[in-house]
């Protein structure tokens, strides 16, 4: 069937482009005798600062959680609805964000000065983690959110009328099997971040592997050290990843987060504390970008819109080619098989191409192709746990009436599959779209000046610090991310007819 | 007409077996308890339901091998008869072309079929704005318009009350008076209504057609008590 072959070749054509640069990195790998006490102390500090990211986030998710799914309020969708934000929003533009509130002369120190109190540091190891628990605890609370309402509010009631207690009789039974999953999600994520390390980390005690990787190129430029580093990374980031996908299941993006589970137990003070809390963890450095950001905007240098545009070219081009590769791959198989790209990183598979280039061409020259190549092979395995449902619905419901009446290939995806896929296509192009925008990794290896990305542009004003204009890039950058997955996700929407 | 030697159709572990005709131009009902194959056997004819034995003659031609699309069979199913992003019109053109803008002839055949099931009008709407009868009649339009020699129906208006359940057999069968047609029941009472024939399914097995009134009075032994309960409390 023509279908096969479609899958077959995207099939190919994903494995080829992660599995040929990772051959590369082994090959070129200097085996493990080349590296160094700096190298194996980055090793210890990634899988250090992972787990603490990972365990931090998901016990403060548990009673912010709680609190969500037992309390109705004004504005509880928006907050719901904004905690999937920090998974699209440009890290460093997060990174910036929370430097005005934890860092230097930030609101917290200022505050911890007027009371004499000793100043805290947001660089270094605990500022690594710091800004992995911004970013990462609301995917915990959403993912633990989900467990919590798929406990029907019938036993509730029966826990209720015996006056039983709820924690030991649902709620125990049911964090046992939903936090091993968010843990493991949560530490293969914080395993492969390279932009909060760049930023906040850096120096010996601070260091991750990506992070060495990327001193391996820049400073080095030991091709062989980045690709026996690559080969610890992606050792690394492929146990833990089949770690998270034996403990995960469901869709991790969830939908139906809007009930509200009515509860006897518990106090309304103490959950309002934990949402309140939570909201101005949030939402307080977005808002001070925004803050921040306004002024600068109208005095923005005139080089970074080359640099925008050519971000937005990267995003759309990328959310179009994630789109036409998922299809044909949105099977289990495909799935799992797509899952390698994300245990692997961006910044090995960039290493691995650039190794495997070099000879042929300048790595200046591909740094674009290379950035949306690594885009749309890292985006990819979100992309089809969001359709997979979506197509396995379609078929379902409407495979055998489309059979009934003949119609097969192109005809059958036309009329059949893909009008009911315009709303997980939609968001998925939206989300690949977003992330791209806010993309700060291969491109830092190797570009030439005036011709990188958007974030590399601001990554560039914070080290010269420019931090006005950097503030204003950081607002154009969020605004651009967030707008381009507003247009996708709303295309999807509009006349759906579902 | 449609002959069964010794067919048995598989889905998953579960198996229905048949060796029977069903005649020309009739109205047959197949009627048995949940599980018992009625499902299965229907989707076994229409071709989504593997045969792993016999043959299978619709007019002395073998066609076990056909794929739905190509089997001289039209269905309507118990639901998502229609897809919901298609207006009623593209819906029924489906019948006969692939194209979604179709040519003037086939717009015409289309409207004449939509009127001869009363919904004269209502090309332009798209499913939801329909009643669950109108669009129960949008189905049987299409299903109709296929012009396929035999019409399988699975409990298609089951999701309708009682009156207009039995205005859209009655609607059927005066339709499709020149087709053979075969239809699941769990209601004894629509066979009673519509059919010539039954086809009792139980314990994975379909039985010989009957006419109706011998079958009810006299159900093959193993669904005796799928009609009646059993007398032991007298009283």
């Amino acid at each position: 069937m023509a279908k096969r072959a479609f899958t077959i070749i995207a099939a190919l054509l994903v494995a080829a482009a992660v599995v040929v640069p990772v051959v590369a990195v082994l090959w070129r790998g200097g085996g493990l005798g080349s590296l160094s006490a700096a190298d194996w102390s980055a090793l210890r500090f990634t899988v250090w600062q992972a787990f603490w990211s990972a365990t931090i986030s998901v016990l403060l998710a548990i009673p912010v959680a709680r609190a969500l799914a037992r309390r109705a309020f004004w504005g509880r969708s928006v907050l719901i609805s904004v905690m999937g934000a920090p998974f699209i929003l440009p890290v460093i533009v997060a990174v910036l964000g929370l430097l005005s509130v934890f860092g230097g002369k930030g609101i917290i120190n200022l505050a911890l000065e007027q009371l004499n109190l000793h100043q805290m540091n947001i660089y270094g190891p605990h500022g690594v983690v710091i800004a992995h628990v911004f970013f990462n605890l609301p995917l915990a609370v959403r993912l633990i959110l989900q467990g919590w309402l798929a406990i029907p509010s019938e036993r509730f009631q029966v826990a209720a009328s015996l006056s039983a207690s709820v924690f030991w009789l649902l709620e125990w039974p049911m964090l046992k099997r939903i936090i091993p999953g968010a843990f493991a999600v949560i530490f293969v994520i914080c395993l492969g971040s390279f932009a909060v390390a760049l930023t906040l980390g850096g120096g010996p005690r601070a260091t991750t592997v990506e992070l060495a990787i990327y001193q391996a190129f820049k400073f080095d430029f030991d091709l062989a050290k980045a690709a026996s580093l690559a080969v610890i990374q992606l050792l690394l980031g492929g146990v833990a990843g089949l770690i998270a996908l034996f403990l995960t299941q469901g869709d991790f993006l969830g939908a139906g987060l809007d009930r509200v589970v009515q509860r006897w137990d518990g106090s309304a003070w103490v959950d309002g504390l934990w949402i309140s809390c939570a909201a101005l963890f949030l939402l307080l450095p977005l808002g001070a970008v925004v803050v921040a950001g306004l002024p600068g905007i109208l005095s923005l240098p005139d080089s970074i819109w080359p640099a925008t545009l050519r971000s937005l070219a990267i995003a759309i081009t990328a959310a179009v080619l994630t789109i036409v590769l998922a299809l044909p791959l949105a099977t289990r198989a495909g799935e799992i098989a797509s899952l390698f790209g994300i245990s692997v990183s961006g910044l090995v598979l960039g290493t691995g191409m650039f190794l495997l280039l070099q000879p042929f061409v300048r790595p200046q020259d591909i740094a674009l192709p290379v950035t949306l190549l690594v885009n749309v092979l890292m985006s990819l395995p979100f992309v089809l746990r969001i359709i997979r449902p979506g197509i396995e619905n379609a078929q379902s419901d409407f495979g055998r009436l489309g059979q009934a009446l003949g119609l097969e290939g192109w005809a059958l995806w036309r009329i059949v599959y893909l009008p009911r896929l315009r709303k997980p296509l939609g968001f998925a192009a939206g989300l690949t779209a977003a992330l791209a925008m806010g993309d700060l990794g291969v491109i830092t290896l190797f570009s030439r000046p005036g011709e990188g990305t958007l974030p590399l542009f601001m990554y560039q004003l914070m080290g010269a610090y420019q931090m006005k204009a950097a503030y204003a890039a950081a607002l154009l950058l969020v605004t651009l991310s967030l707008a381009l997955f507003w247009v996708f996700d709303r295309a999807g929407r509009t006349h759906a007819d579902i | 007409m449609l002959t069964f030697e010794q067919v048995v159709f598989t889905q998953g572990g579960f198996s229905v077996g048949a060796d029977l005709t069903v005649s020309e131009n009739n109205v047959t009902a197949v009627i048995g308890p949940s599980g018992a194959g009625k499902s299965t056997f229907l989707h076994g004819i229409a071709g989504f339901v593997q045969q792993t034995s016999g043959r299978l003659f619709c007019a002395g031609a073998d066609i076990c091998d056909l794929s739905p699309g190509k089997r001289p069979v039209s269905m309507l199913f118990q639901d998502n008869n229609l897809f919901p992003h298609l207006t009623v019109l593209q819906n029924v053109t489906l019948a006969l072309t692939s194209k979604l803008r179709p040519k003037k002839s086939i717009v015409t055949e289309v409207e004449h079929m939509l009127s001869q099931v009363g919904l004269e009008g209502l090309s332009a709407r798209k499913p939801a704005e329909l009643s669950g009868g109108q669009q129960s009649r949008v189905a049987l339009a299409r299903a109709l318009l296929q012009n396929r020699a035999i019409l399988l129906m699975d409990e298609p208006f089951s999701a309708l009350g009682p009156a207009l359940k039995d205005e859209m057999l009655d609607l059927s069968v005066s339709l499709a008076s020149n087709r053979t047609v075969i239809m699941v029941t769990h209601n004894p009472a629509d066979a009673e209504r519509i059919a010539d024939e039954v086809i009792g399914v139980a314990e994975g097995r379909a039985f010989s057609p009957v006419p109706t009134a011998d079958f009810m009075s006299n159900p093959p032994e193993t669904m005796r008590d799928y009609f009646r309960a059993s007398a032991t409390t007298s009283g």
